[in-house]
């Protein structure tokens, strides 16, 4: 939506940053799962101006795929064209520098491409910005701040206040997204936005094969009766080794994460 | 002094008629265009009124007989009336004919009279209640009117009040049966139900002067590229316009909604109401003076609409709601019922494309099977790759190693559904046993896209269809065989539309064609009492009732038949994504099959759609075993006819797969 077309909304304004995704059995391009997520999380917003911004390559697949979350309800998306082989991220910390959104929402990781999750807090950094990570669902935007669900394993909810503007990423714990609309996706248009396409230099680099399936430990069930059957499931997971420290010093707390991590035989 | 009056009358009558019928015109004109042969289609109308029509209607004796009585009479004596009273022809021949048809007329409408002394719950009452009385004072008045003219009575005869008495009566039926019609009276559908034969949107359904009805879809191909019109049908202006005029052409007879199973098990559809509340959409209003039974759980009066506006509102109510669209299971029972042929199902289809192709609200299941289908080419998201997993130890010839064969087994989604893997099994056992030069596409085979177009996902269907028609073009085969009536419907009838032209078998059809030719052997011994079930998109899609009963008595069944069979076979309420959308009802659509099962007696019911045997088999506790016809059949193959083929051994008979399960477990 450009500007002169838009409603005028009085709420806040709201960046979504969507990826191409790929199914997981076929391997076709399609909405990304958890960037859709983000989506349907900004269109709960009421009042609020919501962009959709892709900065990648623009051909047939990510087409069809970036059409997918024009057919949720938006008349345009908002494309940065990079190369195949480029690092999008100074393109996109410039184009949302100009933006100035309140509020940056996006999945937790990509399907496609490097996928590392690393790309909110990189944006985070570049702009100076708080990050959420699991947002369940936005509660409430004022003025400055935002109420937050932030989920928690085994279903746990945590409220946070935040302070605008700032980076949060979605997982599966937010609500499914609804469904995209042929006519819709149809018709919505892409407003192209030129970027300096950047090389990742470190890519370049790097060998990319293949991941390996790796071997998953068969969850063997003992017990006979549906009872234990039912308590083993819901049983909590037993790790039960980790420690909390309250009031700890930043010092105190990179030691107990360095002391884990050599405990666990990450780092030697 | 009457001399006076009546043509006066007549022509006041007839011109605000010829009013009414422009204005109803510009009704029906407010919907899209569709080509339609005019003169063609109106030369076409009389065969299609007394042989089609005729046909439909005759299927209530004591209705038949009262509306030729009737509306025969009546044609007869408004001419007649006319040409005497209008004209002045002053000849006691046409005297005695409009004194005649009038008589005849006046019997016919005691017999409607007597219809709405108690009238049965579908008809709707409201102005129908009047029309009996209408009619009388239409062919009472003339009647009387009339003698003077054939000279039994004298000219001037009585006082001045009978005068002004018989004067009221023919204004009454003048207005009833001229004025009423083309201003929206019960008799408008004489006038609507014409022009509706005349400009039936689906023409191939009336039978050819040579032969029977041709078979087709009735869902026309959306133009996906056209992005300036809206895709679907949003508001009662983007039906057609002949639609439009099909809704205005309704009787409110109500047999669709007697033969409605959706209805009938409490779910929010009454096709009646439906088509209704579209002529309300048409006209512009409220539904509050509609009355005929209301859409299960919603009271009448609720909704409103207009030509203009939505037909399924977003937040608010608007004409109707959207899981009355969406408990349809397109079934085509309304459409089989309809005397004045209206077309239901479309209709819905129609307004279902809007919803999910605009507004992207498939309801429950409906968003992620669309998107399994996007993604994996079925419905239930599996690997394309596994298709023929169940039939590891088979060996199916694949077309990508044979590139052709006689037969093209379709194997369809059932693939997947380990029920439906048993009927498979016996079908290919069966196909061995009769030397059936066959081959399948395996991995290559997609949804035919069945689910996805009546769910309104015309992008999604179309997608299928094209990829499926190029996979096809590359081999040869005679044709195709499929257990699946629904697959069976939509590579016969709808991959036309897409340059994909087949000849198509049911299995029902070609394991007959097999046993008539004598390549099957069967071991006839006597069996249980047995009914069949005909599939929907077997039956009254594709009018095919026979070859499976004909199979059956080839395997030495008595044939007990459900009081609904045939052409009036109650759905199993697995058709048209009814059971993913899944609209909460009073009771479930199969229960109510099986009870008509259990009613005949019978300890198993022949099913030949793996849909059908999947909603069937829900059923708790039911009374009768559900078998496929494909398993009867390889049950019954003469077992020296049986090839010695380990492959097709793995599947013998129901209590030797039994026992093998009860070792395993």
């Amino acid at each position: 939506m450009s500007p002169e077309h838009a409603p005028l909304r009085s709420g806040p304004r709201v960046a979504v940053l969507v990826s191409v995704g790929r199914h997981p059995v076929t391997g076709r391009p399609r909405r990304a799962d958890q960037d859709a997520r983000a989506v349907e999380l900004a269109l709960g917003l009421e009042q609020a101006d919501t962009r959709l911004l892709h900065a990648g390559r623009h051909d047939d697949d990510s087409d069809s795929a970036l059409r997918g979350y024009l057919g949720m309800g938006f008349d345009s998306l908002e494309l940065i064209e990079q190369n195949a082989d480029a690092d999008v991220v100074p393109a996109l910390v410039e184009a949302l520098r100009t933006q100035s959104p309140r509020l940056v929402l996006t999945g937790a990781h990509a399907e496609t491409g490097e996928g590392s999750g690393m790309l909110p807090w990189l944006l985070a950094e570049a702009l100076g910005w708080p990050v959420v990570g699991g947002l369940a669902a936005i509660e409430k935007i004022e003025r400055d701040t935002a109420t937050l669900l932030q989920a928690l394993p085994r279903g746990r909810r945590r409220r946070l206040r935040v302070r605008l503007p700032f980076v949060a990423t979605v997982d599966q714990s937010a609500a499914p997204a609804r469904q995209s609309a042929f006519g819709p996706a149809r018709r919505g248009g892409f407003e192209a936005v030129a970027k300096e396409s950047r090389a990742d230099e470190l890519q370049a680099v790097w060998q990319v094969a293949p991941a390996r399936k790796r071997p998953a430990r068969l969850k063997v069930v003992k017990s006979g009766s549906a009872r234990d059957r039912f308590k083993a499931a819901a049983a909590k997971s037993g790790g039960g080794g980790g420690k909390v420290l309250e009031d700890a010093t930043p010092d105190q707390g990179a030691e107990a994460i360095m002391a884990l991590l050599r405990e666990e035989g990450v780092l030697r | 002094m009457l001399e006076t009056i009546l043509p006066v009358l007549l022509l006041a009558a007839l011109v605000l008629m010829a009013i009414g019928a422009v204005r109803r015109v510009q009704l029906w004109r407010q919907g899209r265009a569709a080509p339609v042969p005019i003169l063609k289609g109106l030369m076409a109308m009389p065969r299609r009124y007394l042989v089609d029509l005729h046909h439909v209607v005759e299927r209530d004796k004591y209705i038949a007989h009262t509306h030729v009585a009737t509306a025969g009479s009546f044609v007869l004596a408004a001419l007649l009336a006319i040409v005497v009273h209008l004209f002045g022809f002053d000849n006691p021949v046409l005297a005695w004919a409009l004194v005649a048809a009038s008589a005849v007329m006046f019997l016919g409408s005691l017999l409607v009279a007597r219809r709405r002394i108690n009238p049965p719950p579908r008809l709707s009452k409201g102005p129908w209640m009047r029309l009996p009385k209408s009619l009388m004072a239409f062919s009472l008045g003339f009647l009387i009117v009339s003698l003077p003219a054939t000279g039994v009575l004298p000219a001037n005869l009585g006082s001045i009040v009978l005068a002004l008495v018989l004067c009221a009566v023919v204004v009454w039926g003048l207005g009833e049966m001229f004025f009423g019609m083309t201003w929206g009276g019960p008799m408008k559908h004489a006038f609507a139900g014409a022009l509706h034969l005349a400009f039936h949107r689906r023409p191939e359904r009336f039978s050819a002067g040579r032969g029977g009805e041709h078979r087709s879809t009735g869902l026309k191909a959306l133009d996906l590229n056209d992005s300036n019109t809206p895709l679907g049908v949003g508001q009662p202006a983007d039906f057609t316009w002949n639609q439009l005029l099909g809704f205005d052409a309704c009787v409110q007879c109500g047999r669709c909604e007697a033969a409605c199973p959706a209805f009938a098990a409490g779910q929010p559809l009454n096709p009646k109401k439906l088509i209704q509340d579209m002529v309300v959409g048409m006209a512009g209003g409220s539904d509050a003076r509609y009355a005929g039974s209301p859409y299960p759980g919603k009271p009448v009066g609720e909704h409103s609409g207009s030509a203009h506006g939505p037909i399924v509102g977003v937040q608010e109510k608007a004409l109707v709601d959207a899981d009355t669209l969406w408990s349809c299971t397109t079934c085509r029972a309304c459409v089989e019922e309809c005397p004045m042929m209206i077309e239901h199902v479309d209709a819905i289809v129609d307004m279902r494309r809007f919803l999910t192709l605009e507004r992207g609200s498939t309801p429950d299941k409906g968003a992620v099977v669309l998107d399994n289908l996007i993604a994996t080419d079925n419905p239930g998201g599996y690997d394309p790759d596994s298709r023929l997993y169940w039939a590891a130890d088979l060996e199916l010839p694949l077309m990508s190693d044979r590139g052709r064969a006689e037969v093209l087994l379709w194997l369809g989604d059932g693939v997947f559904d380990m029920r439906n893997q048993r009927t498979l099994r016996a079908l290919v056992k069966v196909l061995r046993a009769g030397g059936v030069d066959f081959a399948v596409l395996g991995n290559e085979e997609r949804d035919s896209g069945d689910v996805a177009r009546r769910l309104g996902d015309e992008a999604t269907f179309r997608s299928l269809a094209e990829r499926n028609i190029a996979t096809l073009a590359r081999y040869r085969f005679d044709h195709i065989v499929t257990c699946d009536p629904h697959s069976f419907h939509v590579l016969k009838n709808e991959y036309d539309a897409y340059g994909g032209h087949y000849a198509v078998y049911h299995h029902s059809g070609f394991i007959d064609r097999l046993i008539e030719s004598g390549r099957l052997q069967l071991d006839s011994r006597q069996r249980g009492s047995v009914t069949y079930h005909d599939p929907c998109y077997l039956g009254r899609y594709n009018g095919e009732y026979e070859a499976p009963r004909r199979v059956l008595k080839a395997l030495g069944v008595e044939l007990t038949e459900m009081a609904r069979s045939g052409y009036r076979s109650r759905c199993c309420g697995g058709g048209g994504g009814a059971p993913i959308t899944d609209v909460p009802g009073k009771q479930r659509i199969p229960d109510m099959r099986m009870q008509d099962v259990e009613r005949t007696g019978a300890d198993l019911v022949a099913v030949g759609c793996p849909q059908c045997t999947a909603m069937l088999e829900g059923v708790v506790d039911a009374g009768a075993e559900v078998r496929d016809l494909a398993e009867l059949v390889a049950d019954a193959l003469a077992t020296d006819a049986a090839p010695a083929n380990g492959s097709a051994a793995t599947s013998d008979s129901q209590s030797s797969r039994r026992h093998t399960e009860e070792v395993t477990s």
